[in-house]
């Protein structure tokens, strides 16, 4: 299926066949990283603008590696050190930035939506690199495309989120992709984090690890987001570990002997994770930093090669 | 390539079963006297029936020389020059599992026209290292070149017009082996 929206906002407003034509995409990319000379011509002379209103190691990194893979020109903005700082509002800075005509604006903000807000005030196309508690497309379609790779298919998987759900736009957006997919989701952790809608998303709900982790083919675990999350939800981080940290242990005990141990980073050794879980033989955690810049060039390729999202949108 | 009119009626048949396997014995005998034998040769396909003429190619070579040539896929979808004259790319993957450096690349395609896909293809091989020499085979040569581009191996010359199109069937894709010239249908 050919790609023809103008932005990459969320996952669930995405059809199978578009999942399938990104994923598809990055696979056929990511020979890029193996390359002597990793760069190829294609985005020649489009500009991508980062602009990042939180923090982000992974997520802007790999962006621009990928912009700069694709031979475009990167710039970096992030709010502190800009206007921003200075009191501009968010539009406000980003029509500046737009009458530079940048081809395509990643944006991370810690509000839900201010990417949307983005995609209807600029004619350029806008990927949302994560925005608040709600969506982060990119980090799903990495794990979609890791758990491919590993387990050749995605009908039928059935995959546990396990942690702080209600926090997360990396589980909604996995949650969104994967039921399209025909992959079964169980989430899991305390009921503090886990959201009221997730029945409605179709996903099982388990307040327990031992039973959430049983015969499934992935576990995701999550980061406990303490930016994002008010006082009171859990007892304590010792206690949060002692019943959802997933442990050597655990694993023997209750999990498939195949199964694939994902995070989205970054991980907090010891409370979600422990380090032997961590860089033990079925985590894959690297092997999604490696596959998220072939993603985000396959984004870019999308939204701004061909008769680019800017010009058919104009 | 030219933008596909819908309905498309066959005009002739240039090349039958036989024809297009006589042409390829050929060229496979041309590239092993050309360079001496089959030493640091290498074949790299362009998608999609590129890849398969040079399958055939070195199963050719193998069968009169006995030496197994590597075949590489080749997908220049990121070193097009129109890129932004067309919709979103679709890309697939490029498969060359071994090094070009150094050795002979005969670059296999099926139709060459304007050059300018054969253009990308050598921007896009040299990124990958730098073979000591690069042929071009080509099943089918229609002219209208845009560039000077020449082709070393040639099943057919074929004078076309522009408005016709010229279609290289082959039984993985196709059902049949034929190569034969299509040409709109008048309303």
């Amino acid at each position: 299926m050919g790609w023809t929206r103008k932005d990459l906002l969320t996952i669930r407003e995405l059809e199978a066949a578009e999942i399938l034509t990104l994923v598809d995409t990055a696979a056929s990319l990511q020979e890029i990283a193996g390359r002597e000379i990793k760069k190829v011509p294609a985005l020649r002379g489009k500009t991508i603008v980062n602009l990042f209103y939180e923090n982000s190691t992974r997520t802007r990194t790999s962006f621009e590696i990928a912009g700069k893979w694709l031979s475009a020109d990167v710039i970096n903005f992030s709010a502190s050190g800009s206007s921003a700082a200075k009191g501009e509002s968010f539009v406000d800075t980003a029509r500046n930035i737009a009458a530079m005509s940048p081809d395509v604006v990643v944006v991370r903000h810690s509000s839900s939506g201010a990417p949307a807000l983005l995609a209807r005030e600029l004619s350029c196309a806008i990927v949302n690199a994560g925005d608040g508690a709600h969506e982060h497309p990119t980090q799903a379609l990495l794990d979609l495309l890791t758990i491919r790779e590993r387990k050749g298919h995605f009908e039928g998987l059935s995959v546990a989120i396990v942690g702080d759900i209600a926090h997360s736009r990396v589980a909604r957006s996995n949650i969104h992709g994967m039921k399209k997919l025909g992959m079964t989701v169980t989430v899991a952790g305390p009921p503090t984090l886990i959201p009221p809608y997730a029945q409605e998303l179709g996903c099982k709900v388990s307040y327990r690890l031992e039973d959430a982790i049983r015969d499934v083919d992935v576990i995701m675990m999550l980061r406990l987001q303490q930016e994002r999350m008010h006082a009171g939800l859990i007892p304590s981080l010792r206690e949060y570990s002692r019943y959802w940290g997933l442990t050597l242990d655990r694993l023997a005990a209750h999990a498939r002997p195949d199964v694939l141990i994902m995070h989205p980073g970054p991980v907090n050794r010891g409370v979600e994770l422990s380090p032997e879980v961590a860089d033990g033989p079925y985590s894959v955690i690297l092997d999604q930093v490696a596959k998220g810049v072939a993603v985000r060039m396959a984004v870019l390729l999308l939204l701004a090669g061909g008769r680019g999202a800017t010009e058919a949108h104009q | 390539m030219t933008a596909r009119p819908s309905r498309l009626r066959e005009k002739a048949e240039v090349l039958d079963t036989a024809g297009l396997d006589r042409a390829l014995t050929r060229i496979a005998h041309e590239i092993l006297e050309r360079n001496g034998g089959a030493k640091d040769v290498t074949f790299v396909g362009l998608r999609t029936r590129g890849v398969t003429l040079a399958q055939r190619l070195a199963a050719k070579i193998a069968a009169i020389d006995g030496t197994s040539l590597p075949v590489g896929t080749l997908d220049i979808t990121l070193y097009r020059d129109d890129l932004d004259m067309r919709g979103a790319p679709v890309v697939r993957a490029t498969d060359i599992p071994f090094s070009v450096k150094d050795k002979t690349v005969v670059l296999v395609d099926d139709v060459l026209f304007t050059g300018r896909t054969i253009r990308a293809a050598l921007d896009a091989l040299i990124d990958l290292g730098r073979p000591k020499m690069i042929q071009l085979a080509i099943l089918v040569d229609r002219g209208h070149r845009e560039l000077p581009i020449r082709p070393d191996y040639i099943g057919k010359n074929l004078p076309t017009s522009r408005r016709e199109t010229v279609a290289v069937r082959l039984t993985e894709h196709d059902g049949d082996d034929r190569v034969v010239i299509e040409e709109p249908e008048e309303a």
